[in-house]
């Protein structure tokens, strides 16, 4: 007798439940992130963006009344861990989208599972193979290397550089950067003198450095890398006395950068997204407010100042709610509405995408900054 | 090759191999007193930095430094009594595998709560890119200060096992446990000292180094590698020989940049690490017999 | 019999657990059992190597890096630039090649799965003889510092090849078609054959190890465990069956990479890692070190525990933990607890 008592009031219980759940959907949305591991310091501010955005916007009630149930899982930057996350979300916990992962590597190992899928990817990764060839539900925030190579390029041809040497960290982001590098350089009529590969993990690259400024051909060097170790690279050039401009990546984008070179980070010159010099921005400029509102929101709530790589996942996870708000909960309306987004402003720029183009971003999505007395500010020559 | 170049890769050499040497010297120590090869040694370097970068926002440098080397050592201690002191004539394998165990813990601990990010402390004299001339090439203040400490630890740990009581009690540990028990050492306490020294020893050199390599959570692998590499090859136990043999080193992987892709060093190292383990374990300048005779 | 009843139940509990997840609909779970399986192989070969022959092996992914980028690279690098070449010429007369046309057109030349496993498990076993026979002559921390060496040099190596794709890896490696309907691939159509042929493999494996452990050599590896110096009195050539030892169990861990590589689709440098040795090396311990049942068993356990994130982000300190844990209070792994022994032991050791 108290057995099925106990029974009926557990039905009604799972059926009042069932029931109010149905009456506002939440949407699941998947992340794979390397929250820890050699990849922490780009997904874990894209951690961080994405549980305060979430926070945020279901406080508000959600996206037209649905709340945003978000999902992370730590990758550690591992491939199979990846693998094993996108196909753990997209078959058992059935989200409806995924945003990461953080490393490009990762991201070309998911590509297919996800289009396979058909859940929709919004990676926070800079490959260009992520996007291109296109695939139906995979889509990127970050820059295109292209055109942050091009801005370099354009900024060194305007000085009338023509010799390079280029340093480059082991990971898939200075692959990347060296691939591309190497691709456009003969389009500007820039010569690389020298590539050479430095580990994410060094402690000291003097010797390279040495080696590179016995060259007193090379105008001018361009450090792509998006570790802690591209400081390093700058100390070691300063302290060998050697006076060349130094160029580096979008990598370079996190004050911390420059705190940790120190003096040595000055004057250097590198191609990034406005998020950086947002208090500098006039008032007429369009990322100026969703610039300024976020570095706001993340500096007082995380202590620490923000970075470009949180403003991917930012962008990735707004893209998304944008075209549920416009399309619904239907999985292939939104994909077409991410599909038709234009005029899109993120922090990495104006997202623009269409058909043919999964990134969405411009020419004019980078600009180039410099760096006096420790802080960013836009370069003018 | 000119004259500056070669000195320029003399002193890369020179400011590599001196911070694999300060970090090897703290594995001779543990090793000596208890046959134990601590895997964990490179997160009392790290220890070190990190907690002197926390101290110094409230405390003057040097004063922040010795608070961390006390509070490393303490953890050392700790370690030990928690970990090691357990065990009852434990094999190579047990011993290994749990000073990887706490070496793991150490780092995950460290993630949690200083965070991925990257720091350093102030570089002692003048900042990021004041230099000192040598030879027509030039190099940081940090590393000489580097080379001080390092040779102030040399010489401060031979007086210390050749003069002191509790050194020549390690000494006696080391040599025979057995016969050292019998003549009343606490096997135990030597060992727990080891530990603390040799933690101190880590977080010193954790700190010395930090400006130039910067202190991140999980610097400690990449340098306990390095720092075993360069005590093997010198042969385990004696901390003159890890200086030279880690110099030895700095200078191979400096020069082998001219020749070989920089893509490739670190591959250098530990197929140099191997072609001693297989033609010359006892080490460079270590002797055969006596090595034979060690415990493991 | 008894021997093989551990088998026949491993057989049919694989099976339940295929039915169990078909009619609760929660066919998804195939995935990292499936992932676990291969991993396991790699962990029932290297407790071989550290339980009974007592060689401690801390560079083991390294094995199943080997075997799991060769083919990974093989099967997707495009051999037409070198379609001159007179090996690629005579493989391709030998029928070891596949001609093709990608999405764009271009024609491609790629070696077939089966010539690339075949030549990966080669190179494997010329590899792990060429490091077992310097390697296997040191003991205690120099051979645990030079297996864990080698693990870095292949880690190392593969980071630095544009060859084997540097950080990224090798992504888009084909399925590896076994027989007409089954091949190894992660499409979510051939998930349950996948399932059974991964497992499949380990029943394999453990039939091959146990019997191998009952057998002379078995009696042979656990005489030079106890006491190496007493075993080769007695006439036993230990150095053979160290080796010999080595380098089955590099194979188990190539076979291991070289298929899960093609079920993943891809490789990436992680899985050449300190941290995936250690992680292999803590699931032989926590098993017991000369328990296959138990290493097995945990190794499924942990690892799809892992592959499905239950660990979160304390992922590489639960196994560190675990690692400490079982060192200290179980060194004969888990299943060999006695509580009231270690309880005895703890309170002797405070007093």
């Amino acid at each position: 007798m108290k057995r099925s008592f106990a029974a009926v009031i557990l039905f009604a219980a799972s059926l009042t439940l069932s029931v109010s759940m149905a009456a506002a959907e939440t949407i699941k949305v998947g992340a794979i992130l390397a929250v820890t591991g050699p990849a922490s310091f780009l997904g874990a501010p894209e951690a961080r963006t994405l549980e305060m955005l979430a926070e945020e916007l279901n406080a508000k009630g959600g996206v037209n009344g649905n709340k945003i149930e978000l999902v992370i899982k730590d990758s550690g930057g591992n491939p199979e861990k990846a693998i094993s996350f996108a196909k753990q979300l997209i078959e058992e916990e059935k989200v409806f989208a995924i945003i990461g992962p953080s490393t490009s590597g990762e991201t070309l190992k998911i590509k297919q599972i996800c289009e396979d899928g058909k859940t929709i990817l919004l990676s926070c990764a800079a490959a260009e193979q992520i996007v291109e060839p296109v695939a139906k539900y995979v889509f990127k925030t970050p820059q295109k290397d292209s055109h942050v190579v091009h801005a370099i390029f354009e900024n060194m041809k305007a000085a009338k550089i023509s010799k390079v040497a280029v340093l480059v960290s082991n990971t898939g982001f200075g692959q990347a950067g060296k691939g591309q590098l190497e691709k456009q350089a003969p389009e500007y009529g820039i010569q690389i003198l020298a590539t050479e590969v430095y580990d994410s993990k060094a402690t000291d690259l003097s010797a390279i450095v040495a080696k590179l400024a016995a060259n007193k051909e090379i105008q001018a060097v361009i450090n792509w890398s998006v570790e802690p170790a591209q400081a390093i690279v700058l100390k070691n050039i300063r302290q060998a006395g050697w006076n060349v401009p130094i160029y580096q990546s979008h990598g370079f984008g996190n004050i911390k950068y420059v705190q940790a070179a120190g003096a040595a980070a000055e004057g250097v010159i590198f191609p990034a997204g406005r998020l950086l010099i947002a208090d500098k921005l006039s008032d007429k400029h369009p990322q100026k407010a969703v610039l300024t509102s976020y570095t706001k929101n993340y500096e007082t709530k995380f202590k620490e100042e923000v970075s470009t790589f949180g403003g991917h996942g930012y962008d990735a996870f707004k893209i998304l709610c944008r075209a549920i708000e416009q399309a619904g909960t239907n999985r292939e309306k939104v994909r077409d509405a991410i599909e038709n987004l234009k005029g899109f402003v993120g922090t990495a720029g104006v997202f623009n995408f269409s058909p043919t183009d999964h990134n969405g971003l411009g020419f004019d999505s980078v600009t180039m900054l410099t760096v006096k007395a420790g802080d960013f500010v836009e370069y003018k020559k | 090759m000119t004259l500056e170049l070669f000195s320029q890769y003399l002193l890369a050499g020179i400011t590599y191999g001196i911070i694999y040497a300060i970090v090897g010297i703290g594995f001779n120590i543990i090793y000596n007193t208890t046959g134990i090869i601590n895997f964990a040694q490179g997160e009392f370097v790290m220890l070190g930095g990190m907690t002197a970068i926390s101290l110094s926002q409230w405390l003057p440098l040097p004063l922040a430094i010795g608070v961390a080397v006390l509070i490393v050592m303490l953890i050392g201690a700790l370690v030990e009594i928690l970990f090691i002191r357990w065990l009852d004539r434990p094999s190579v394998l047990r011993m290994i595998i749990i000073t990887i165990g706490i070496s793991i813990l150490i780092r995950e601990a460290a993630l949690h709560i200083w965070g991925e990010g990257v720091r350093s402390l102030p570089y002692f004299v003048g900042n990021e890119i004041t230099t000192v001339q040598i030879l027509g090439a030039r190099v940081s203040p940090q590393v000489l200060w580097v080379i001080g400490v390092c040779a102030v630890m040399v010489l401060g740990l031979s007086l210390f096992f050749r003069y002191t009581l509790q050194g020549k009690k390690m000494q006696a540990c080391a040599a025979n446990r057995m016969a050292a028990t019998l003549c009343g050492i606490s096997t135990r306490n030597m060992v727990t000292l080891s530990f603390m020294l040799s933690a101190g020893i880590g977080a010193l050199a954790g700190c010395v180094m930090s400006p130039i390599t910067y202190t991140q959570y999980d610097i400690g692998t990449g340098l306990a590698i390095k720092g075993f590499t360069v005590a093997i090859l010198g042969g385990l136990g004696s901390s003159m020989a890890a200086v030279a043999a880690g110099l030895l080193l700095g200078l191979i992987e400096s020069f082998s940049v001219s020749v070989v892709p920089l893509a490739f060093q670190d591959a250098i190292s530990i197929s140099l690490l191997l072609a001693i383990l297989f033609f010359r374990p006892h080490g460079l300048f270590g002797n055969k017999d006596a090595a034979d005779l060690k415990e493991f | 019999m008894k021997r093989h009843l551990p088998l026949s139940l491993l057989v049919l509990a694989v099976i339940c657990v295929q039915q169990l997840t078909r009619a609760t609909g929660t066919a998804f779970y195939l995935t990292p059992l499936t992932m676990a399986a291969y991993y396991s192989l790699v962990i029932v070969g290297l407790c071989l190597l550290m339980g009974y022959a007592g060689q401690i092996s801390l560079g083991h992914a390294g094995f199943f890096a080997i075997g799991g980028y060769l083919s990974a690279m093989l099967t997707t690098k495009n051999l037409i630039p070198f379609k001159e070449n007179s090996l690629i010429a005579l493989g391709d007369r030998l029928g070891l090649l596949i001609h093709g046309q990608d999405m764009f057109g271009e024609p491609f030349l790629l070696v077939q799965p089966w010539a690339a496993c075949g030549c990966a498990i080669l190179v494997t076993i010329v590899v792990a003889y060429g490091i077992g026979i310097p390697v296997l002559k040191l003991k205690g921390h120099y051979l645990a510092m030079a297996t864990l060496g080698f693990g870095i040099i292949v880690y190392r190596l593969a980071l630095a090849s544009p060859l084997f794709g540097e950080a990224d890896g090798i992504s888009g490696v084909p399925g590896f078609p076994l027989l007409p309907g089954l091949a190894v691939s992660g499409d979510f159509s051939s998930r349950v054959s996948n399932y059974y042929l991964a497992w499949g493999m380990v029943a394999f494996a453990m039939w091959l190890l146990v019997n191998l452990i009952h057998s002379r050599v078995g009696r042979a590896l656990r005489a030079i465990h106890g006491a190496e110096g007493a075993a080769n009195a007695m006439g036993i050539d230990t150095a053979r069956y160290k080796l010999n030892t080595f380098v089955l169990s590099a194979v188990l861990a190539a076979v291991a990479g070289i298929f899960l590589t093609h079920y993943n689709g891809g490789i990436g440098p992680s899985e050449a890692g300190i941290m995936k040795s250690v992680r292999y090396v803590a699931i032989v311990a926590i098993g017991g070190m000369a328990n296959l049942w138990g290493a097995l068993v945990m190794g499924a356990l942990l690892n799809i525990m892992s592959l499905r994130g239950m660990f979160g982000s304390y992922d590489d300190a639960v196994f560190g933990a675990i690692l400490i844990v079982i060192m200290l209070f179980a060194p004969q792994g888990l299943l060999g607890i006695s509580l009231p022994a270690a309880l005895k032991r703890i309170l002797r050791r405070g007093a």
